[in-house]
């Protein structure tokens, strides 16, 4: 199971960040919760061109369905990329092993 | 072990590297890659984003394709909009 992206987002809760959407829409706020299908909560949401978007002007409090974000822009000062790159290894090398175990 | 067996291989050659990523809806990214898993979500830093856009003309229909750039520090891209991720250029 792909756990990477799913600790890697627990560790940014409460983090500010901007969700693209496929159909376009950005959504910019924090980061409340993650679930294993990257499923966000976002708090204290605010509409990048609202005047786009007048029916969700006011929504404050947001559940985003994982599959329909494309983007998510992070705050790069809380993001260790070290860490990252070695869990990003360690998790395909674990992949690997299994393979061989399995053959 | 340093033959590369899987097509994730050459991924996994490219941590830490610039890249350049395909994506739907006419979307190019160039970034550093610091982490990706089996469906090509990503993490890039230092990354532009460059959007085609496709304009028609409306008097002479001259088709206008526009070019347009973005820079952002730190992205996460969800996998299902990729549509290829190619190394950085080498001399080999």
């Amino acid at each position: 199971m792909n756990n990477l992206f799913y600790s890697f987002f627990k560790t940014l809760c409460s983090k500010p960040v901007a969700i693209e959407l496929k159909n376009d829409l950005i959504l910019t706020g924090t980061l409340h919760s993650v679930d294993q299908y990257l499923n966000i909560h976002l708090l204290n949401v605010s509409i990048v061109s609202p005047e786009k978007y007048p029916q969700l002007s006011g929504l404050k409090n947001v559940f985003v369905r994982g599959s329909v974000v494309r983007y998510i822009q992070l705050p790069s000062g809380e993001v260790d990329v070290e860490l990252l790159m070695d869990a990003t290894r360690k998790e395909n090398a674990v992949k690997k092993n299994e393979k061989k175990v399995k053959a | 072990m340093s033959s590369i067996s899987a097509p994730l291989d050459l991924i996994r050659l490219s941590l830490d590297e610039r890249v350049y990523v395909k994506c739907r809806s006419s979307r190019e990214l160039r970034g550093k890659l610091h982490a990706y898993d089996q469906h090509l979500n990503m993490v890039l830093s230092d990354v532009e984003e460059t959007v085609e856009r496709v304009e028609v003309d409306e008097e002479t229909d001259e088709v206008i394709v526009k070019k347009e750039s973005r820079s952002v520090d730190m992205l996460f891209v969800r996998g299902d909009v990729v549509i290829l991720v190619s190394p950085p250029l080498r001399t080999t």
